[in-house]
């Protein structure tokens, strides 16, 4: 960051004389001061995950979700401002009942996270707006089966088999690296995701977590919800197992 | 002209009557319509004319019935004054006489059909308003819109009896498959010189044609007990 | 030359004032006697292809609906193939009489609203009552416009242990019962099915209520002309929502073979 303070990172709508916008730069430190979120695609299914940093022991459990669903077949897990990804589901949801209303079908997954990218691109190009503080990782299934997408505050957006955002991605991506994801089931998929999250978080720095799950695919009849109770329990105690070993 | 009174009974129907060597096949629904109720799902819209005379009735049933009378009566004079059975010409005349003449009050559409010595098998059709038209086959009433395609382009001289009998129940079927204003059972005559033969289609043993797949919205037929909203998400609890 | 220039371009009566030279006030008015609206502007729609009676009856287990597949095109059977009887979430089915271009309307407001329910993720879902009470507003707001939703629904569920049954129409007429018809039904079927029901709801077996409504789907065949033998049978119970295949009651025609004209004659 050496052009701080040289007057070019005050605004979405001015490059800097290198060709750069601060300011979604900056957005991009807003995602990576939050906990991480994860997304797996695996065969017949979407995974998602995040560590949600509790930051007040006063918080009701299971408030403040960051896993959001936009539709019967979509599910989206934001890493940055909590805000910024209530926003962001809102505007999903609306395309997504959009296209619904005009196709008389379900949107692909594509078709949201192209429509979303647009949506966030917007956010930076004008001097009265901020870009979104968020990089959003989008799953779903569709006609075509199960797709991953992650969008980032600059409004681009790429398909994934495997995603990690927030502050332990780097981590988070190596664990994803090793995985097989096209040949794991949801089931072996959300043993893994829990014990990535529980992995890449730091227990020096950070206080306590929750971690929040969901998943779409077949075992869920197509539909987005939170992973059972009972699996979320025993992907849990496994990686807890896990670490343990790792240590 | 074609409106029917306020109320009245209609024989929205479907009939038919087809020529073949030795005499003709007639038939006919048996649905009765004061608008969409079927006040009767049975009735008889073959109507005796004279021994070897029938007419097909579409219109109103009050119309229909008194031109019917109408003619029975016509020709039972002209029976005794010619001292010999009319021809089918001549009793389609006095019913094409009695549609023309009282058109302005008149909704019927009659098809006069039968044998006689003259002619052997003939068939009339005496469409609403009048006007006498002979043909190899006629069909009438509100069903026959939905048939002239099949007849066109299934009916072939030289036919038998039995074929004709087929085709007359086929088209009929498929007529009653297709208006809400026909329905019911199939009644066919076969008239020939030595007689009238009646047959009897029962409404559950019609032809059956395409009927469309089963039914639209396969998905939504599947059990739905597993396609619960949420698993077990429990609303949020509020402190008290 | 007519020398007023505010009666320049429009109709002159030659009879009455050949040359134009009487003022204004005293000319006779001569332009059309009606403007376009006199005959009024047509908001309201009217039902182009139409579905018939939808039947529902309470029973021991919850709610069992039936409906035919039949969409007629004034009298024409135009398709033979349409399901009346809508499951919308795991609790309720919407039965529809009335315009069927409407009823799929209804169908995409439903689904959006179940969507939206759902993305929600709180826990709660929309049951039988709470569509019953939104799809009243809905047709009730919109026959308030002058354009109604041409539909008569009936709307049959079971959530939490509950048993419900109402009706919603075109004017945004509700009112329950244990027995519910809609169309020719509420004329030819609802009498036979209070009678089969009213006091028994506790007590009708789900194959009792099969046949109370194959009954009454027989005799709406027997007698309205916009039916079809071919229809459909849902349920309603503790175990969730399911609507059967297509099937047909057995007809009786055999007694009419014997008849001969339409009065005197025997031939």
């Amino acid at each position: 960051m050496t052009s701080i303070g040289t007057g070019y990172d005050l605004s979405a709508s001015t490059y800097s004389p290198d060709g750069r916008i601060f300011q979604v730069e900056y957005a991009n430190k807003a995602v990576e001061n939050s906990g991480t979120a994860i997304g797996l695609r695996v065969k017949d299914g979407i995974v998602l995950a995040v560590e949600k940093l509790v930051h007040s022991k006063l918080l009701i459990p299971d408030a403040n979700r960051r896993i959001q669903t936009l539709d019967r077949h979509l599910g989206l897990a934001t890493a940055g401002l909590l805000a910024d990804g209530r926003q962001l589901a809102n505007r999903a949801r609306d395309e997504s009942a959009n296209f619904r209303d005009s196709f008389r079908s379900p949107a692909p997954v594509k078709y949201i996270a192209d429509r979303l990218g647009s949506y966030v691109q917007v956010y930076t190009l004008y001097s009265s707006v901020r870009p979104f503080g968020i990089s959003t990782i989008i799953g779903g299934v569709d006609q075509d089966g199960p797709s991953l997408f992650v969008i980032e505050p600059s409004g681009v957006f790429f398909g994934y088999h495997g995603a990690a955002v927030g502050k332990g991605r780097q981590l988070a991506k190596t664990e994803l690296e090793k995985l097989k994801l096209s040949e794991l089931t949801m089931r072996q998929a959300v043993l893994e995701a829990a014990r990535i999250i529980y992995l890449v978080h730091d227990d020096s720095k950070e206080k306590t977590f929750e971690l929040e799950m969901s998943w779409i695919g077949d075992e869920t009849n197509g539909l987005h919800v939170p992973v059972p109770k009972d699996l979320l329990a025993e992907a849990e105690q496994k990686a807890k197992a896990a670490l343990e070993d790792f240590e | 002209m074609h409106r029917l009174k306020q109320g009245e009974v209609n024989l929205g129907t479907s009939i038919m009557a087809v020529q073949f060597d030795g005499g003709v096949v007639i038939g006919a629904d048996s649905r009765t319509t004061t608008g969409s109720y079927i006040a009767n799902r049975v009735t008889d819209k073959l109507t005796y004319l004279h021994d070897r005379i029938y007419c097909c009735r579409s219109g109103s049933a009050a119309d229909t019935q008194a031109i019917a009378d109408f003619g029975h009566y016509y020709l039972q004079m002209q029976t005794q004054v010619m001292g010999s059975a009319p021809s089918v010409l001549t009793a389609a005349a006095i019913m094409e006489k009695m549609c023309y003449q009282n058109k302005d009050q008149l909704s019927a559409g009659i098809i006069v059909a039968g044998w006689d010595k003259k002619a052997g098998p003939s068939v009339y059709n005496i469409p609403l308003g009048g006007g006498l038209f002979r043909q190899p086959w006629a069909i009438g009433g509100s069903g026959s819109t939905y048939v002239y395609g099949y007849c066109d382009a299934t009916y072939q001289e030289g036919w038998g009896k039995d074929e004709t009998v087929n085709f007359v129940k086929n088209t009929l079927a498929l007529a009653m498959s297709r208006d809400g204003s026909s329905g019911g059972c199939i009644r066919m005559c076969v008239i020939t010189e030595d007689g009238v033969e009646r047959k009897f289609i029962p409404g559950d043993e019609l032809p059956r044609f395409w009927e469309g797949k089963e039914v639209l919205g396969e998905a939504t037929r599947k059990p739905l007990a597993a396609l619960s909203t949420v698993s077990d998400v429990a609303p949020m609890a509020v402190e008290v | 030359m007519d020398h007023f220039p505010t009666n320049w371009g429009r109709p002159r009566n030659d009879a009455f004032d050949a040359y134009g030279t009487y003022p204004i006030a005293q000319r006779p008015y001569n332009g059309p006697t009606t403007d376009a609206f006199s005959e009024g502007i047509q908001h309201t729609q009217q039902p182009i292809v139409t579905g018939t009676s939808v039947l529902a009856i309470k029973y021991k287990d919850g709610i069992m609906m039936s409906a035919d597949n039949l969409a007629s095109y004034g009298s024409l059977a135009r398709f033979k193939d349409i399901q009346r009887l809508h499951p919308v979430g795991t609790n309720t089915v919407i039965g529809a009489g009335g315009d069927m271009s409407d009823f799929q309307y209804i169908q995409g407001l439903l689904d959006e609203l179940m969507v939206e329910e759902f993305t929600q993720q709180d826990g709660h879902s929309l049951g039988p009552s709470e569509i019953h009470e939104y799809l009243s507003h809905v047709m009730y707001s919109r026959r308030s416009k002058m354009n109604p939703l041409w539909n008569s629904l009936i709307v049959g569920g079971f959530k939490d242990g509950k048993r419900f049954l109402s009706y919603v129409d075109l004017l945004g007429t509700t009112y329950s019962a244990s027995t519910l018809a809609t169309g020719y039904g509420s004329y030819i079927a609802q009498p036979l099915l209070r009678k089969a029901v009213e006091g028994n709801e506790d007590v009708i077996t789900e194959d009792e209520a099969v046949r109370i409504l194959e009954q009454s789907m027989k005799v709406l065949f027997y007698r309205d002309a916009r039916s079809l033998n071919k229809y459909q049978i849902a349920k309603i119970t503790a175990d969730g929502v399911s609507v059967s295949e297509s099937r047909s009651a057995d007809t009786h025609w055999s007694f009419a073979e014997g008849i001969r004209g339409y009065g005197a004659q025997t031939q």
